[in-house]
């Protein structure tokens, strides 16, 4: 087969091709829509990650809290979030949600699938989170009270520091995860790179091109945010633990 | 506050519209957990070798598949397979041909651990007693993999099921199309995708409850 | 007023008993050791006595105050009770010396300069002030111990709680743990000590508790415990430990 890379050159609405590929003055180029699909998928998968980690980390410290109420709390918003795909669930916040809470009306999709996909996320961030907490023994939990530290201290001082440590390798897959799924966007007309790969595919016809270069801007995102998490994990070793440095 | 009509959602229209899709996601699942975990389990044997060309090409295959979104794996599929047999496929087929390949790649992970969770020894006592690699691995080594990673197994199987909602990207019929095509005809899209809601929820909820009692089953054999 | 007293303190996992109307009491100054088989309570027992498990039945009181009492304000008293745990629990991501400040600025509200002398004093104290900025994994046991009971010591106690401070020691570790332990002894700490060392009771104890079955079968003197137990099951619990 032969290539046709100059297709990223060519004005999107005449096809004709542009000077450098980059267009000016109102003229957008394939190149143009790809790169800034690229930026709408870092935009969502970003904002995503952090809902996620934010209401993951506060849901998966409620499932270990020596309360009842508070563990079935957790307990249920990961359960919820975890067994409904998460194309469904982007559905619901696009379709269902606006239409049961009418002053949720006029928020942009985006921010609806940034929402959805954050929520979704935040259960298996909930998941780790509660892992890690209990992978440390109970005898530091104790060993933060019995010094006089509150409870919130005994997490704040304690417990969380270390469990977080742990996590790190996981949430670092997690975060991968989310650049990935942030792809059902597509799904609600947010401009991002999957929606990008079908659009100009129909268009050019130059399907094996266009899917290429999406895959490979996908697979460019999802690696550095793995090497930015390998960074934090270095950097936060502690000395004298296994694998720590010194 | 919208008024939520239900009462459409007599026995035929979820005959008519919903179940024919129900049909093809569960056996979208079945067939791509099978032949996923025969091809994961052929892939982690590769893996585990000690030859080159035999694990290097399985590695290739395995994380290649796990960096890209599934949507794009649906999507190049069903650009490519047509181009490869020279005729265009069904968004269905497609579906199952592309779904099968990709979780190949996820079992095939499980697989290796499982395989690796089977301590040494096995290995030995197997060529200890004059069975061949194969036989070893048949009759030794692989029933208790799968017996240790069976939950694990099952629980990517509902990962699987709750993957399959985005056949969407190509128009396959499935579950969720089906409980779209009927918002749509009868403009009732908010209460159909309550119900997909709801209806993926119990399915998946319900399996993974199986799963833990299984879990905690095989914990107390072992 | 007994520092450490404890009335018919019962307690249930569930259905099954851990505790059976366990009372006893320690004075100012006063130095007792709790033993017994392993699942006789003792650990259980100990950490009772600041509400690191809560108790159904009876009543703990420190220094006048209701362990059990719900308005009881449990982190100000645990701050006054020093502990120390069979495994050590020094915090792994804190170097030795933030160790021994971090509860001194965050919860006593003394200023980290403040915190850190004292906290030196004290690593000078077990004879480790070479060790201060090291993290508790680049330690051995035996001096992570001597950290950790110089980080109890750093809250200035009213009395320590000992729960098995040397069994995961190292034999050779055992005896430098011992002997800051001895020293804190003849100061004149209030201790209570779950331990098997024998030695270490003949040394400084002035009273012995032998539990069994979550019961305290025995409270006696320390010259009557080792002279002439009065229960067999402390007669047999004696001979299986000394002559090991």
């Amino acid at each position: 087969m032969n290539w046709d890379w100059q297709v990223f050159c060519k004005d999107t609405i005449d096809g004709n091709m542009v000077p450098r590929c980059f267009g000016g003055a109102g003229d957008i180029t394939y190149l143009d829509w790809l790169l800034s699909a690229w930026g709408w998928t870092i935009s969502v998968s970003l904002l995503a990650l952090l809902v996620a980690l934010v209401l993951g980390s506060i849901m998966g410290i409620l499932r270990t809290a020596p309360h009842r109420g508070l563990v079935l709390l957790g307990n249920a918003w990961t359960e919820l979030f975890r067994n409904i795909p998460l194309l469904v669930q982007i559905f619901l916040w696009y379709h269902v949600v606006p239409a049961l809470i009418p002053p949720l009306r006029g928020v942009p999709s985006f921010l609806l699938v940034v929402l959805g996909l954050g929520l979704f996320t935040s259960a298996r961030i909930s998941e780790q989170v509660r892992a890690g907490i209990q992978s440390l023994t109970g005898g530091q939990r104790m060993a933060g009270l019995a010094m006089g530290f509150t409870l919130p201290q005994t997490y704040r001082y304690v417990l969380l520091p270390m469990a977080f440590r742990i996590v790190i390798p996981p949430l670092t897959s997690e975060s991968m995860n989310i650049v990935k799924n942030s792809a059902v966007a597509f799904a609600v007309s947010i401009s991002e790179l999957t929606l990008f790969a079908l659009q100009a595919q129909e268009e050019t016809s130059r399907g094996i091109e266009i899917y290429l270069a999406v895959t490979g801007l996908y697979f460019i995102t999802a690696f550095a945010i793995n090497r930015v998490l390998h960074f934090v994990e270095q950097r936060v070793r502690v000395p004298g633990m296994i694998g720590g440095g010194g | 506050m919208l008024n939520l009509d239900f009462a459409f959602f007599t026995p035929a229209v979820v005959s008519g519209y919903v179940l024919k899709g129900f049909v093809f996601s569960l056996q979208l699942t079945a067939i791509a957990m099978l032949g996923g975990i025969a091809l994961g389990t052929v892939l982690a044997l590769m893996r585990l070798s000690s030859k080159p060309w035999l694990t290097l090409p399985a590695a290739g295959y395995v994380n290649t598949m796990r960096s890209v979104p599934l949507v794009m794996v649906i999507l190049w599929f069903f650009l490519l397979i047509p181009l490869v047999i020279g005729r265009p496929l069904g968004a269905e087929m497609s579906a199952i041909i592309t779904f099968t390949l990709f979780e190949a790649a996820y079992y095939s992970e499980i697989m290796r651990a499982g395989i690796q969770s089977v301590a040494r020894g096995q290995v030995a006592a197997g060529y200890a007693l004059g069975m061949s690699y194969g036989q070893t691995m048949r009759l030794v080594v692989l029933p208790q993999a799968f017996r240790n990673m069976l939950p694990v197994l099952l629980t990517q199987t509902i990962i699987l099921f709750q993957d399959t909602s985005l056949v969407y990207a190509i128009g396959a019929y499935d579950l969720l199309k089906g409980f779209e095509v009927a918002g749509k005809n009868f403009n009732r899209p908010v209460e159909t995708y309550l119900v997909a809601a709801v209806l993926y929820f119990i399915i998946s909820f319900s399996l993974s409850m199986l799963v833990r009692k299984l879990q905690q089953r095989i914990a107390i054999i072992r | 007023m007994p520092m450490i007293e404890m009335k018919n303190v019962s307690k249930w996992y569930g259905e099954f008993q851990v505790l059976a109307e366990c009372s006893t009491q320690v004075e100012k100054g006063e130095v007792i050791v709790v033993c017994g088989p392993s699942g006789s309570g003792k650990s259980t027992l100990i950490k009772c006595v600041n509400g690191l498990e809560p108790f159904q039945q009876g009543e703990v009181i420190i220094n006048g105050i209701s362990v059990g009492d719900p308005k009881t304000d449990l982190p100000k008293l645990r701050a006054r009770v020093g502990m120390v745990f069979q495994h050590f629990e020094l915090f792994p991501h804190m170097s030795i010396t933030e160790n021994l400040s971090i509860a001194q600025v965050k919860v006593l509200g003394r200023g980290p300069d403040e915190a850190r002398e004292r906290g030196l004093k004290l690593l000078d104290r077990v004879g480790l002030r070479s060790q201060a900025d090291k993290f508790p994994g680049q330690l051995s046991g035996g001096q992570q111990q001597r950290v950790a009971i110089a980080r109890a010591l750093s809250m200035d106690p009213i009395c320590m709680l000992f729960d098995e401070p040397t069994s995961a020691l190292d034999p050779e570790m055992i005896n430098e743990v011992l002997d800051v332990m001895v020293e804190l002894a003849q100061e004149g700490m209030t201790m209570m000590v779950v331990t098997h060392e024998m030695g270490f009771a003949r040394k400084v104890a002035h009273r012995v508790v032998f539990m069994d079955q979550g019961r305290i079968v025995e409270d006696d003197k320390k010259e009557a415990f080792f002279g002439s137990p009065r229960s067999e099951r402390a007669q047999q619990f004696l001979s299986k430990i000394l002559h090991h």
